[in-house]
Parts: structure tokens; C-alpha cells; sequence
């Protein structure tokens, strides 16, 4: 053989360049990648670092001295130190508890309950940075020394403990820190989720039906199909004024109410739930409907008994999406005025009610250092019920993909 | 959705067979008159999966330096696997595993040293749908080049466009509008774009993957001309299901049939006085 | 009588209707059945069609009624309406069984039904298009009939009144009190700053990490990259507003203290560089679409002139792709444009006109949010300014959608 000519990439300069730009070209997509991972991983990182603590919360027990003075002001009900420990709204039930059972009067009972917001950070972040003498003793939660010395004293006899924080997941909203949960908007969650799935998915799914199936292919139809892409892409907030100015101003609805919110998130789920439906109606072949016509049904019957059965699962699961996307909507809501301070979980679709993301965005906008991990923990809660969700959808879509 | 880059040889490729000596050695028996052939590609035992199902069993083909060789054979039967080994376009997909060898001037191309920015640069390929890339009708011609640094300056451009559109009688229709989209071209104004798109790379052998299949019959007369004076340059080898085509175009024919050459002779020997049964009833049309 | 009351015991009326319907409906033509005549329709059918001609029009007064109720028109008291219903119902339901004869064709009717309710559902988004349009349109010409729409669009200083910066807590900044000057010009620089940020981070991220999923992984680690880059899509826009102004902004400011500039605690390039996190995966989702559906000759032609991969992709899978990334691309800034809680959360409430990306910036969607959480009436312009931003915001992030699905569009025409 004469030349070598499919083998001198080595000492060709061109080519030797050209494979130095191929290598750094993989590298920059790579790169890429890899920094979308260490965002991902960072960024979970960062809300558990921050959030898990606020799922134990630190008990002090205490002895309840069911006496006349707590029958007015349940503080009275503690012994002057524990008062400064325990968390105030921890003895706010007694004089309740006394109206209602006068015959616990000049009882005692032994009870744990949470220590005050301060105590529980310092306990947390504090102490063991206070222990351990780091430098960063000016940034660690701080209390006055003599409070200090005590709560140091209780916990050595035992009487401080860390616990399973419950009241967090069984408690409303709070103005002290470690009584707040998120029951109530929790149930506001599901008062305003319920609305939305009421009116988004019969409308979206007889739309997207229509559109498939029977529409003739006229101007009206392009016109509705335009609307529905664009409407999918119009940004939440703008929702938030049209529910602002029609559910609110126009019909009347109360403000702040989960009717609203819910019908507001409606509208904006809408298209999603059409759009995905249409999809699954798509992926249902043809000769299934002419086997059908063919025996003599009805449109509608066509439809009824035998496209819609088969594209369930992907109506569904467009739907399980929509209703995630809705569930972690905020700005919308809070236009229409679901951001109210909500200690009892509503009742009903026509009170005041908050939402999981709106609860995080109330606590984020508090000063104090403990919101913070309730912040934190709210949010955790909340991506722990969304990417459920959105994993539902997908096992849904594995499960019942069907290839025709 | 490939698992290699062009940089490395896939691990999936074997060589079962160290790099023999010179060519003419080991033909396979075939025809007379081939002797003062020089041969340009050879492969022998080359086996070929996909997956787990083997589409090319055992084939041993010769392709001689500035003849037109025909592949034709009923479909599916893995012409076009079997070209696309000779630049080594299978690496592209990941399921593929490919055994024996294929030389081209003696040189194995799927030694683990080899370069495939060089195998493919010197083994051209023209495909059945025509495939400008979405730019201007110049820059179809001259990205390559440029790339492989073949010219230098501006003006070696301008001219190699201009001899490699002229070369593949595309030059007329098109001088006027250059910078118009590839895109925009007739499907054979389009096809003849991509042979001088393969041409400007001045590479040694031109595959061809029925290249006029989706051409009329004027659109494919002129293919078939150009085909006819390329050869002089160039060696070739074509895959057609248009035996006419073959006769008309080219000096050898191999014919193929469930992943296995079953007859190559020179064209007119093949069409004329075919050995094998099965041969005869595919060109005569009796074929299953 | 509360509007619940009403719908109760409209339904404790309608109901039990429905059920009787139905059944005399279709008792009615089983004994038609029975003598030998022979029905045009299936003896359901029957039933359905006198429920229905029971309930729609019982329906349509009772849903006029409310509406004229609702429009301030004529206030007719609940219980008048709940009579008048109930007896069209009645009436509905004696004439639907009056009705029912062999002859008549109750499966074309119900058909006919089902598609005009379809239908009916169907005009229902064209009727929210139209509700945006026209609520927002509607609010913002009062507010213009306050503030010159010149003033609104030129002018340089946002300022709406006192009510707004006591608000936000910042009411020492107040000049003259009285009306406000609405210059939006500053909060439009904010939003364009935001979204210059979020799309410097997430185009290249996005792309190129597009560009690995379909050129570079293998089917097995695209299949792991794909899903993990969407749970990116996945995560509630109050969490990155929360990542933003918690961890994003201090380490942000602790930078460029290192370099000794100084640096807003709610500068916008934090929640810049959120937002664009927040967008990756639309661009990489979309791309990685239209990378997909160039055709595999495209690239093999490239090849077979002995091209290396990435000049492949970046002289022509990226090239022949670029209609459907400039369509990703714009649609990822419809989004930045519109975003809301990072920036709330993150960005700042001082109107200001700066080059500055350390600076604190505000945006129209934090004014949109601020002016309609705090405490004015409904009427005054600082709310009503709401709407006219919204309007702006309307107008552009439709132009944007416009132009992205007619790109797809041509682009998918293109590969078909
Ligand atoms: N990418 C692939 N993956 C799996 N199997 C393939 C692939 N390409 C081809 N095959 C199979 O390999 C065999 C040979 O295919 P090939 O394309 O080489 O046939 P052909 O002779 O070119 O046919 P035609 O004349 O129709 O183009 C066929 O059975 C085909 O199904
Ligand atoms: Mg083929």
C-alpha cells in the first residue's frame, strides 16, 4: 500500500483541530447538563437543609395549675419561669377548658408543650455553635443569659425534648412561629383544587371533544384553536386580573375566597386540559370510529362508548398535570386576594381561604429567623405533593401507552 | 441518540482478521477478465447485525478502481447495509455490530486507528432522498471543502463551486441564483446539488444509494450521464432497483438476496447469462 | 334566601323531575313498544329526551334570571325565581311526554343537544379571551382617563401616591402627595432586565444541553436526563422566589463584596438568574423537539462529507433547527416577561432606571401585585394602573405567542 491516507489525523494540524473542537463542543453540552444537575441538586440541597428541622420542634413539660388567676389569662396557669420557656399559645385553651369542665379548678396536670419560637431556634442552630465555640457565634440564634442557663438546666433534667412536630401538619396559620402550620391551607388547597377540577375539566374535556370530533373545518374552529394555544401561553397573572375583575367585581364573588381562586385557576387550566385531551382523542385511530359508524352509531355514541374509553388515561393524566401546575399557582391568587392571615381551615368555598403556595409566601415575607424553616418545610411539603403528582402522571402514561 | 462520537472507533467493531497483503490475493472466486482490475474496495466475510438479527451473511465483494458497480437485489435484502459499511455510516447507529473486513486500498477502514473524517472524506455518498442542508446553493458545496481545508482563499472556492456544479451538470441551471436555498431546488436539481456536494470533496469512491429513485425519468436520464462521466474519476458503486439502470451504467453487477451475494460478474455477463437460478429469476422479473 | 338556599332547593325540585322523566319517558315508549309499533328510537332515548326537554328550559330562566339579577337590571326576589323555574320545569316535562310519539326522532334531537352543549363548551375559552380582553381593556381606559396614555408610556418616574409606598413601607420617600405620576418606563427597564438575565442563563443551558439529549446520550441516559431536567418545570415559581431572596441574593451580595462592588439585597440579578434556571427546561424541552424532528438524512449527508459531529450539529442540525429554537426562544420570554413571584419575592419595589444588574430594579408584575394587595379603593388610579400594565403585558406576551406558533408552524411544514 502506498499511502497511508485514512490514518494521519496524528500529525495532520487541520484535523488534530478540528477534533480539539469536536472534544470542547461535547464538553460545553456536557458541561451544560451538569450544571442543570448541580442547580437540581443544589437547590434541594438547599430547601431540606433548611426545612427539615421544622418537622421536630422542641417540647418543654410543664405543670398546669388550674387555678382562678388562669381562668381569666391562661399564662397563670404556669409558674413564673416556664412562662418565659413555654410558648405562649401553648396555655391559651385553658381558660376555655375551665369554662367548659369547672371541675378541673384547682387541679394540676403535667403537659408537654412547645417551647417559644426563640428557644426552639436557639436550641436548633444555637447551642451546639455556642458549644463548639465557632467563629460564627454572631450569626447563631442568641438568647439572654439567664435564659439561657435555664433552658441549659432543663434539658439536663430532662424536661426539654426534641419531637415529632404533628401540631405543623394539624394547625392553620400563626402569628407565633412555632404554633403555625399548614392545615388550614392545606384545606384551602383542596377546597380551591376541587373548584378548578369542577369547572376545567367537564368544559375542557366537552371542548376538546368538540374540536376533535365534530368541529366542521371552518373559521370558527381555526379561531377557538388559535385562542386555546394562546391562551395556554398567557402569563398566570393576567388570570389573576380577569378573575380580579369578573369572579370578584362583576359576579360578586367574595374576595379572598376559594371560590375565586378556584374559578380563576379554572380558567387557566383550561386550555391545558383541552390541549392534552385533544391529544389523547389524536392517538385514538380511525378505524375505531368507522368500525363504530359502521354499526350504525351515533356521533356522540361513537364518542361516548369508544373513543373516550380509550383515551381516559391520557385525559387523565393531562388532567393530573393541569391540576399540579394549578396547585403550585400563586400570583393569580394572591390578585385575587388569597393571601389573608387563615389561623382556621375555611369551612366552605365562600370564606376567606389561603393556599400552600400562598402559606409559603406569607411566612417568606416574615422577619423572624423561625419562619424561615417554616418556609422551608412548607415548600418541602408542598414539592413532595407535586412531584407525586406529576409521577402519577407519568406511571399513568407508562402504564396505559398504548401503541395501535 | 448515538452512543459514539466520530472520534473513536466503536467497540462493537471486530476485526477478525489482521490486515492481509495485497488485494488481488484472495479474490473470491469470481469472473474472468477482472485480473487487470485494480481493486479499489474489498471486503471479505463482512457479517452484519442489528441487534440480534444479522442482516449481511458472509459477503466478499470487490469494487474495481473507476468502474460503476451495481448493487441490486429485492429489498430488504441488504444493499444498503452493506454500503453504508463501506464509510463506515453504520457507526451512526448504535445497534449495529459489524465482522470481517473491508479494505480500501489495502488500508482496513475499520482499523482502530483509522479516522473517520478521513474515510468518509475519501468515500463520498450521495442517498436516495435527495438531502441539501438548509443554505444557500454555494454554501452546499462549499462547507466541506472549507472545512477540510481543500482550498485556500476565496477565489479557489468560487471556482471549486463552480467546477463541481459544472461536473455534475448542475452549473446551467443554477449559476444565475447561488445564494438561493438548496432547499428550493427541483428533487433532481436537489440530487444533483448533493453529488456535487460529494464531488467538491474530491473524494476516491462515490457511494450511491439508488440516488434516482425518486427522480423522473428525464431527471434520472441525466443522473445516469453524469454517473456514465464520473467514472473516468471516480470509482463507484450504486445501489438500483431500476435494472435497467444497472445495465446502463455499470460494469460490474452483484446480485443480493436475504444478506448474501449470490452472483458477481461483469454486468453483461450477469444479465445475459446469469449462473445462478436465482439470479436469472430476479432479472427476469420471476422472482417471488 | 342565601344564593346556596336557592340552588338547593332548585335542585331538590329538579331532580326528583329528572328521575319521573325519565322513566314515564321511557315506560311511556316501552308500552309503545308493546303494542307492535315500531319506534324510531331506543325507549331510553325517550326518557333522555324528556329530562331534557324538562330541564333546559327550566335552566335558561333560571340562568336569565340571575344573569339580569347579577347586571343590576331587574332584581327579581329568589323566591319568585325559584317558583317561576320550577313551574317551566313542569311545563317542559308534560310537554316532553306529551311529545313523545313513534314517530318522533328523540336520538337526532339528543345528537343535535350534545353537540350544541359541546360546542357551547368549546366557545367557553374563547369567551375567557375575550373576558381578559375586554376586563382588562375596560379598567385600563379609566385609568387612562386619569393618566396620559403619552405620560404612561415615556414618562420616567413611577410614583403612584402615598397609599402605595406606605404600603411597601417606604413612605418617608414620598415627595408632594396627591395624584402619582405614572411613568412606567422604569418598570419596564426592571422586566427587560429580568428577562435579559433569565435568558442569557437558560438559552445557553438550554440549548446546549438540548443539543447533548439528542445528538450526544445514548436512549438510556436520555431517558434519565429528560425527566430530571423537567422537574425543573415542575417546581412552583413562590419556591424559586424563595431561593432566590433566601440563598440566591446573599450569596450574590457576598460575591461582589469579594470584588468590592457593592450589591442590593434585592438586586434583580438574583432573581434573574432564578428566573432563567425556572426556563431551562422549556428551552431544552422545546429544542430537543425540534432537534428530534430534523430528518436523520440531514445529518447523514453531513457525515458522509466527513464532517466531525459538532460540525454536524452546530453548521447543520442546529442551523436547519433554528426557526423552532428562536420559537422556544421567544416563548421562554413570554414567560420571563410574565412571571410574578420571583420577582415579588426577590426583586425590588424602588422604580429605578439603571445599566446595574446589582441594583435593585422593581418590574410591572411586582407593581401589578403591590397596587392591588394594599388597602385603596378599587377605583383609585393606583389600582386601576394595575390593568394598564397588565394590559401592556397582555399585548406583548400575545405578540410573542403569535409570532413562536407561526415559526413552529412553518418550521414543522417544512420537515413534514
Ligand atoms: N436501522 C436498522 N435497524 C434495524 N434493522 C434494520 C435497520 N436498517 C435496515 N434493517 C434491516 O436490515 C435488512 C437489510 O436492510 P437494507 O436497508 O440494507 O435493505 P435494502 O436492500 O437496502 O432494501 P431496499 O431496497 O428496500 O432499500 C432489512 O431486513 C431491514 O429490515
Ligand atoms: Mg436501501
Amino acid at each position: 500500500m502506498s499511502t497511508r491516507k485514512l490514518t494521519g489525523s496524528a500529525n495532520n494540524p487541520q484535523i488534530r483541530r478540528r477534533y480539539r473542537a469536536e472534544k470542547r463542543f461535547k464538553a460545553y453540552c456536557i458541561g451544560a447538563v451538569s450544571i442543570a444537575f448541580a442547580i437540581i441538586i443544589a437547590f434541594f440541597t438547599d430547601i431540606i437543609s433548611q426545612g427539615y428541622t421544622a418537622f421536630w420542634q422542641y417540647q418543654v413539660q410543664v405543670t398546669i395549675d388550674y387555678n382562678d388567676r388562669a381562668e381569666r389569662l391562661g399564662q397563670f396557669a404556669l409558674d413564673r419561669d416556664m412562662r418565659e420557656v413555654a410558648s405562649r399559645g401553648a396555655t391559651r385553651s385553658i381558660p376555655r377548658a375551665i369554662d367548659r369542665n369547672p371541675d378541673l379548678l384547682g387541679t394540676t396536670e403535667e403537659r408537654w408543650v412547645p417551647v417559644k419560637a426563640e428557644i426552639d431556634q436557639y436550641l436548633k442552630h444555637g447551642r451546639d455553635i455556642l458549644e463548639a465555640k465557632h467563629e460564627e457565634v454572631a450569626a447563631a440564634p442568641e438568647l439572654p443569659d439567664k435564659l439561657r442557663k435555664k433552658v441549659d438546666a432543663l434539658i439536663d433534667e430532662g424536661r426539654i425534648e426534641s419531637a415529632f412536630n404533628t401540631r405543623f401538619f394539624t394547625t392553620g396559620d400563626s402569628k407565633l412561629p412555632e404554633l403555625a402550620g399548614i392545615f388550614s391551607a392545606a384545606v384551602g388547597t383542596l377546597y380551591v383544587l376541587g373548584i378548578t377540577l369542577l369547572c376545567a375539566f367537564p368544559i375542557g374535556v366537552m371542548s376538546a371533544i368538540y374540536l376533535e370530533e365534530f368541529a366542521p373545518d371552518n373559521k370558527l374552529t381555526q379561531t377557538i384553536e388559535v385562542n386555546i394555544n394562546n391562551l395556554a401561553a398567557v402569563p398566570s397573572i393576567i388570570f389573576g386580573l380577569l378573575g380580579l375583575a369578573l369572579f370578584i367585581n362583576f359576579f360578586g364573588v367574595p374576595r379572598s375566597s376559594a371560590l375565586a381562586g378556584g374559578l380563576t385557576l379554572g380558567l387557566m387550566t383550561l386550555p391545558i386540559i383541552i390541549i392534552s385531551t385533544r391529544a389523547a382523542l389524536r392517538a385514538v385511530p380511525d378505524p375505531i370510529r368507522q368500525g363504530a359508524f359502521a354499526m350504525g352509531c351515533s356521533r356522540w355514541q361513537v364518542v361516548r362508548d369508544h373513543v373516550l374509553p380509550s383515551s381516559l388515561p391520557g385525559i387523565l393524566t393531562g388532567t393530573i398535570i393541569g391540576l399540579a401546575q394549578a396547585m403550585g399557582e400563586t400570583a393569580p391568587l394572591i390578585i385575587v386576594g388569597m393571601i389573608a392571615y387563615i389561623p382556621e381551615a375555611p369551612s366552605g368555598v365562600f370564606e376567606a381561604a389561603t393556599v400552600l403556595p400562598a402559606q409559603v409566601f406569607t411566612w417568606a415575607s416574615e422577619p423572624e429567623q423561625a419562619y424561615v424553616e417554616k418556609t422551608a418545610a412548607g415548600i418541602m411539603v408542598l414539592l413532595a405533593v407535586l412531584l407525586t403528582l406529576n409521577a402519577t402522571a407519568v406511571f399513568l402514561r407508562r402504564k396505559f401507552e398504548r401503541r395501535w | 441518540m448515538y452512543s459514539e462520537a466520530t472520534t473513536e472507533p466503536p467497540e462493537t467493531t471486530e476485526s477478525v482478521t489482521p490486515m492481509t497483503g495485497q488485494p488481488e490475493t484472495s479474490a473470491p472466486a469470481q469472473t474472468a477478465g477482472t485480473a487487470d482490475k485494480n481493486v479499489k474496495v474489498k471486503a471479505e466475510n463482512v457479517n452484519l447485525w442489528y441487534d440480534k438479527t444479522q442482516a449481511l451473511h458472509d459477503l466478499d465483494l470487490n469494487i474495481y478502481e473507476n468502474e460503476v458497480t451495481a448493487l441490486i437485489g429485492p429489498s430488504g435484502c441488504g444493499k444498503s447495509s452493506f454500503l453504508r459499511c463501506l464509510n463506515r455510516m453504520n457507526d451512526l447507529i448504535p445497534s449495529v455490530r459489524i465482522q470481517g473486513q473491508i479494505t480500501l486500498d489495502g488500508e482496513d477502514i475499520y482499523h482502530p486507528d483509522v479516522d473517520v473524517v478521513q474515510l468518509r472524506s475519501n468515500v463520498g455518498m450521495v442517498f436516495q432522498k435527495p438531502n441539501p442542508f438548509p443554505k444557500s446553493i454555494y454554501e452546499n458545496i462549499a462547507y466541506a471543502p472549507r472545512l477540510h481545508g481543500i482550498v485556500n482563499g476565496r477565489r479557489d472556492l468560487d471556482e471549486l463551486v463552480e467546477h463541481s456544479l459544472k461536473r455534475a451538470g448542475l452549473w446551467r441551471e443554477v449559476s444565475d441564483r447561488l445564494q438561493t436555498p438548496g432547499t428550493a431546488l427541483s428533487g433532481g436539481q436537489q440530487q444533483r446539488l448533493c453529488i456535487a456536494r460529494a464531488i467538491a470533496v474530491n473524494p476516491e469512491v462515490i457511494l450511491m444509494d439508488e440516488p434516482a429513485s425518486s427522480l423522473d425519468p428525464l431527471a434520472t436520464a441525466t443522473i445516469e450521464e453524469l454517473i456514465d462521466e464520473l467514472k473516468d474519476r471516480y470509482t463507484i458503486a450504486i445501489v438500483t432497483h431500476n435494472l435497467q439502470q444497472a445495465a446502463r451504467v455499470a460494469g460490474y453487477t452483484a446480485f443480493f438476496h436475504m444478506g448474501e451475494i449470490v452472483e458477481f460478474n461483469d454486468t453483461d455477463t450477469l444479465f445475459t447469462n446469469p449462473r445462478e437460478q436465482k439470479t436469472e429469476d430476479y432479472i427476469t422479473g420471476r422472482y417471488g | 334566601m342565601s344564593v346556596g338556599q336557592t340552588t338547593l332547593l332548585l335542585l331538590a325540585g329538579l331532580i326528583p323531575l329528572g328521575y319521573a322523566g325519565f322513566f314515564l319517558g321511557r315506560r311511556k315508549a316501552l308500552n309503545t313498544q308493546a303494542e307492535g309499533i315500531r319506534l324510531h328510537s331506543r325507549p331510553q332515548q325517550y326518557g333522555w329526551y324528556s329530562v331534557v326537554s324538562m330541564a333546559v328550559p327550566a335552566m335558561a330562566v333560571a340562568f336569565i334570571a340571575s344573569l339580569l339579577n347579577l347586571l343590576g337590571w331587574i332584581a327579581l326576589p329568589s323566591e319568585l325565581v325559584l317558583i317561576m323555574t320550577l313551574v317551566t320545569a313542569a311545563a317542559g316535562f308534560g310537554f316532553g311526554l306529551r311529545a313523545i310519539q313513534p314517530s318522533l326522532r328523540a336520538r337526532i334531537k339528543l345528537d343535535n343537544l350534545m353537540r350544541w352543549l359541546l360546542l357551547g363548551a368549546a366557545l367557553i375559552s374563547i369567551m375567557t379571551t375575550v373576558a381578559i380582553v375586554l376586563s382588562v381593556i375596560f379598567e385600563a381606559m379609566r385609568f387612562f382617563r386619569e393618566v396620559s396614555v403619552w405620560e404612561f408610556i415615556t414618562g420616567t418616574t413611577w410614583s403612584p401616591g402615598d397609599s402605595f409606598l406606605e404600603a411597601a413601607g417606604r413612605g418617608d420617600e414620598v415627595g408632594e402627595g396627591g395624584g402619582g405620576v405614572f411613568g412606567s418606563v422604569p418598570l419596564f427597564a426592571g422586566t427587560f432586565m429580568v428577562t435579559a438575565i433569565a435568558m442569557a442563563v437558560s438559552l445557553p443551558i438550554g440549548l446546549l444541553s438540548a443539543i447533548f439529549m439528542s445528538e450526544y446520550a445514548s436512549q438510556r441516559i436520555r431517558g434519565i436526563v429528560k425527566p430530571l431536567i423537567e422537574i425543573l418545570a415542575g417546581i412552583p415559581t413562590v419556591v424559586y422566589g424563595f431561593f432566590a431572596a433566601v440563598t440566591v441574593t446573599p450569596i450574590i451580595v457576598d460575591i461582589a463584596g469579594f470584588f468590592g462592588l457593592d450589591a442590593s439585597y434585592s438586586n434583580i440579578l438574583s432573581p434573574g438568574i432564578v428566573m432563567g434556571i425556572m426556563i431551562i427546561p422549556f428551552i431544552s424541552s422545546l429544542s430537543d423537539d425540534v432537534i428530534n424532528s430534523i430528518p436523520q438524512s440531514l445529518r447523514e449527508g453531513a457525515f458522509a462529507l466527513g464532517t466531525t459531529r459538532s460540525e454536524t450539529i452546530r453548521s447543520v442540525v442546529v442551523p436547519a433547527a433554528l426557526p423552532g429554537v428562536i420559537s422556544a426562544f421567544l416563548l421562554g420570554v413570554s414567560r420571563a416577561l410574565g412571571e410574578t413571584m420571583i420577582v415579588v419575592m426577590a426583586a425590588g419595589v424602588r422604580p429605578n432606571l439603571t445599566w446595574n444588574p446589582l441594583e435593585d430594579m422593581t418590574t410591572v408584575t411586582v407593581n401589578i401585585v403591590y397596587s392591588l394587595t394594599g388597602d385603596q379603593s378599587f377605583d383609585s388610579p393606583q389600582t386601576l394602573s394595575a390593568f394598564a400594565l397588565g394590559l401592556v403585558l397582555f399585548i406583548v406576551t400575545l405578540t410573542l405567542n403569535v409570532i413562536s406558533t407561526v415559526m413552529v408552524r412553518r418550521f414543522k411544514q417544512q420537515y413534514d
